[in-house]
């Protein structure tokens, strides 16, 4: 299989490992090679982390600038800012509910209008799907399910070939039981808003 | 059962690069396992502590580097399969007993584990530790991938017993924190029975010993020099009169752009997993009938100098080129289409342009700093000490830990910083010559890993500064381990002493100590203002939980603040504090109530009491 390579950015603690961990056990369920790549050095101190995914046959397990295939924002501004990581042929998918970084959300800078932000990069790029997941995530009734809301709108787009159900068998083994109803419901939730 | 400790050979498992070694080190039978924690190697030694608890296996988080690896050092002297386990700064912490060991060398396998951190993600340098091997006279294995990184492991331990030498296991972060896929091996049963006998004309490094053991330590190394030589783990790849030699992850580069690059018929690879010491013949056989050579490594031009002295031996005069300015840096890490295109600089294959987007149009999207959590006892310490000071200038030698942090606005709590343990004793030789007051900031587990010789050195020598501990009871920085300090009993383990800083700083003759709960400002304030007052050395020791620490042991939640009318806007609360549990919304600050871990600092430093707990 061709590479396809996916990045995720978000903020710390909106459970992006979480997503990238569910997407190598799927892929490793479906026998396509994967290599992974994270930093998140300051996860807990509201610093961004970055996940690195590609599919496929290739041995890197991180992606240059400009080569990402795909783009997933769990978070607009970043996604924005991640936009040199995409070329005019990636796919972008973001959550458009804002996480202002702290200096913004003190009156110390400011954040960009969201409408700015979205036409800039559906200018730029192949596809933008962009949705409210946190919205969504709260009608699954799991307000930290966003990261699984994500995943289902990435698996709709069809650019990784793992299929709903295998996505879905992955959630049941990678996370707790305890939210594993409700994560399914974000997961269907964003399968649905993608469409 | 921990998922590492599965016996069923085959079994195929999604994993870190850092479990996939601790999954070596337990199919290698290792028994004995040490570390100071951190980034990025911190999930190994995790990994180890989860498994001790329900194995043989004995893991301690020691009291710095030097200590875990003198620990390692006497367990592989007595027959025992070790691991030690550090960053690559850990490394120079530990030298002093790496030089020597290598003279004394092991009984059982030690292999020493060093993660560096190309591009300091989480890292004060991106020092390139492959130079200890070559000064210490020992092994370096760098592995490319996860599969090779565990089967490297138990390589290591072979190769430490065959030599009798501890190995070096270089990673880098890419290593480290990469996640693939791992096929389970066999586990071998560890020997946990360990024994000594004496023999101190060869174990205690006096002079006359040690100049015998030096031979045999060179000795070793030629022995060594055949092994680099037939071992595997280097290789030659592919064919063509073009010549790559690459390590560590920067292979996986190398093979992608050779494909992206149609050329791979055109270039041979030489893949160095074994790269202390260099293979002569390997290299040389390689470099016969090539017409240029492109050596791709991060870091410093390590392989690239053997190389070259390599073949100035057998008179080969090709190119050979690594680092230059159209080719590879020193600085950072490396990544896929960087390599790319090094070999279609070097060796001039055509190149696909970067499909790069004109991102000129972008607004300023404002920066995203990492910041102090909400509820962070630091931020209430540098708060206070900054009040306390009042007109008194003052200069922050820190520290190495969360604290760091307190280098950013608004705190700006930071002003010199080398390396673990240098706050205190830098803060000596500032306080010698400079008109500032001198503060340091330092944690509790720093303190005990290389603060204390730093105390003890301002005490001797009467130096003018405030030592400010800022003890919240864990390492928290890398994911809070354990430390000395640490009340393990919290954690659900017994067999622990904790040792209290309190009665080291007592029992160092420091006269003027006090202890703050920093959590109460003015308190706090009036203390600090009693030490700052002193002259000689004085000690704060602030005491307060960390408070995502507080949570994971499932201490009681304190009750979030809200802002009341009485709010007048001064804004000293988000001005001061920069605590990420507030934001303004429609101009008026506010508190976020999921964030706030109910510390009340900012209710104290209010004017106008307007913070109050929120009731329900």
């Amino acid at each position: 299989m061709d590479p396809v390579r996916l990045i995720i950015v978000a903020v710390g603690g909106q459970g992006n490992l979480l997503t990238a961990r569910v997407l190598g056990e799927a892929a490793l369920a479906s026998g396509i090679p994967v290599h992974m790549s994270e930093i998140h050095g300051m996860a807990q101190r509201g610093g961004v982390v970055e996940s690195a995914i590609v599919f496929g046959d290739a041995q890197s397990s991180i992606i240059s600038d400009a080569e990402a295939d795909i783009l997933l924002g769990f978070e607009p501004a970043e996604t924005l800012r991640a936009l040199n990581r995409c070329n005019k042929n990636t796919v972008v998918i973001t959550n458009t509910s804002p996480l202002p970084p702290f200096t913004a959300a003190i009156g110390k800078g400011v954040y960009p209008p969201l409408d700015q932000m979205l036409e800039l990069i559906s200018a730029k790029t192949a596809r933008l799907v962009a949705f409210d997941a946190l919205k969504l995530a709260h009608e699954a009734n799991n307000p930290l399910g966003l990261n699984m809301v994500l995943l289902g709108a990435l698996i709709r787009t069809g650019m990784i070939p793992i299929s709903a159900e295998t996505a879905r068998q992955a959630i049941q083994d990678s996370t707790k039981k305890a939210f594993l109803e409700s994560n399914l419901k974000a997961f269907d939730l964003g399968y649905e808003a993608a469409a | 059962m921990h998922k590492l400790l599965l016996d069923q050979p085959g079994k195929e498992m999604l994993v870190l690069g850092n479990e996939a070694i601790a999954r070596g080190a337990i199919e290698a039978g290792v028994a004995c396992a040490t570390t100071y924690p951190g980034t990025p190697s911190s999930e190994l030694s995790l990994a180890f502590f989860q498994m001790a608890k329900e194995s043989d296996l004995y893991f301690e988080y020691s009291t710095n580097e030097k200590v875990a690896l003198e620990v390692a050092a006497a367990t592989a002297n007595a027959g025992i399969r070790s691991m030690c386990v550090m960053k690559h700064v850990g490394v120079n912490v530990a030298a002093d007993a790496l030089m020597t060991l290598a003279y004394i060398g092991v009984k059982g396998g030690l292999v020493i584990l060093t993660a560096d951190d190309p591009f300091m993600f989480s890292s004060q340098n991106e020092q390139d530790n492959r130079y200890y091997g070559k000064m210490a006279g020992l092994c370096v294995l760098e592995p490319s991938t996860l599969p090779e990184a565990k089967e490297m492991v138990k390589y290591a331990f072979d190769l430490s017993e065959k030599l009798g030498e501890p190995v070096i296991m270089r990673t880098t972060t890419r290593i480290n924190h990469s996640t693939g896929a791992i096929t389970l091996g066999e586990i071998t049963q560890p020997n946990t029975k360990g024994s000594f006998t004496k023999d101190p004309f060869n174990l205690v490094a006096i002079p006359a010993v040690s100049r015998r053991l030096h031979t045999r330590l060179l000795q070793r190394m030629a022995v060594a020099e055949k092994i680099t030589d037939e071992t595997e783990f280097n290789f030659v790849e592919g064919g063509g009169s073009l010549g790559v030699v690459v390590n560590g992850v920067s292979y996986n580069y190398v093979c992608d752009a050779l494909k992206d690059l149609g050329v791979a018929d055109k270039v041979s690879i030489l893949r160095i997993g074994f790269s202390n010491p260099m293979p002569l013949k390997k290299v040389t056989e390689f470099l016969k009938g090539k017409e240029k050579i492109l050596v791709a490594e991060e870091g410093e031009p390590f392989m690239e100098e053997a190389i070259r002295s390599m073949a100035q031996e057998v008179g080969c005069i090709i190119p050979i080129k690594g680092k230059g300015p159209e080719l590879f840096s020193r600085e950072g890490e490396f990544d896929p289409a960087g390599v790319r295109r090094a070999i279609a600089n070097f060796f001039g294959f055509p190149i696909k342009p970067a499909g790069s987007l004109d991102l000129s149009d972008l607004p300023v999207i404002p920066a995203r700093p990492p910041n102090l959590c909400a509820g962070c006892t630091h931020r209430a310490v540098f708060y206070e000490v900054k009040k306390a000071a009042g007109d008194m200038e003052i200069m922050h030698p820190t520290d190495i830990g969360c604290y760091t942090l307190g280098v950013l606005p608004p705190l700006s709590s930071a002003d010199f910083l080398i390396c673990m343990g240098s706050s205190v004793s830098t803060g000596c030789g500032f306080s010698k010559f400079i008109d500032q007051k001198v503060v340091t900031y330092i944690g509790d587990s720093t303190f005990f890993h290389s603060g204390i010789p730093g105390l003890v050195n301002a005490v001797h020598n009467d130096h003018n500064l405030t030592m400010v501990i800022l003890d919240n009871g864990t390492t928290a920085m890398t994911g809070h381990q354990p430390n000395p300090g640490v009340d393990r009993e919290a954690m659900g383990q017994e067999g622990f002493h904790r040792i209290s800083i309190e009665n080291v700083v007592r029992g160092l003759g420091v006269e003027s100590i006090t202890v703050i709960k920093p959590y109460k400002v003015q308190k706090s304030i009036e203390a600090i203002q009693e030490a700052l007052a002193f002259k000689g050395v004085s000690v704060i020791i602030a005491q307060e939980i960390c408070p995502l620490y507080a949570k994971a042991l499932k201490r009681p939640a304190r009750k979030p603040f809200r802002i009341t009318d009485k709010c007048k806007d001064h804004r000293v609360c988000v001005d001061a504090l920069g605590c990420p549990a507030m934001f303004v919304e429609n101009n008026k600050v506010a508190i976020k109530p999921s964030a706030c871990t109910g510390c009340a600092v900012c209710a104290q430093v209010c004017p106008e009491h307007a913070i109050v707990p929120i009731r329900d």
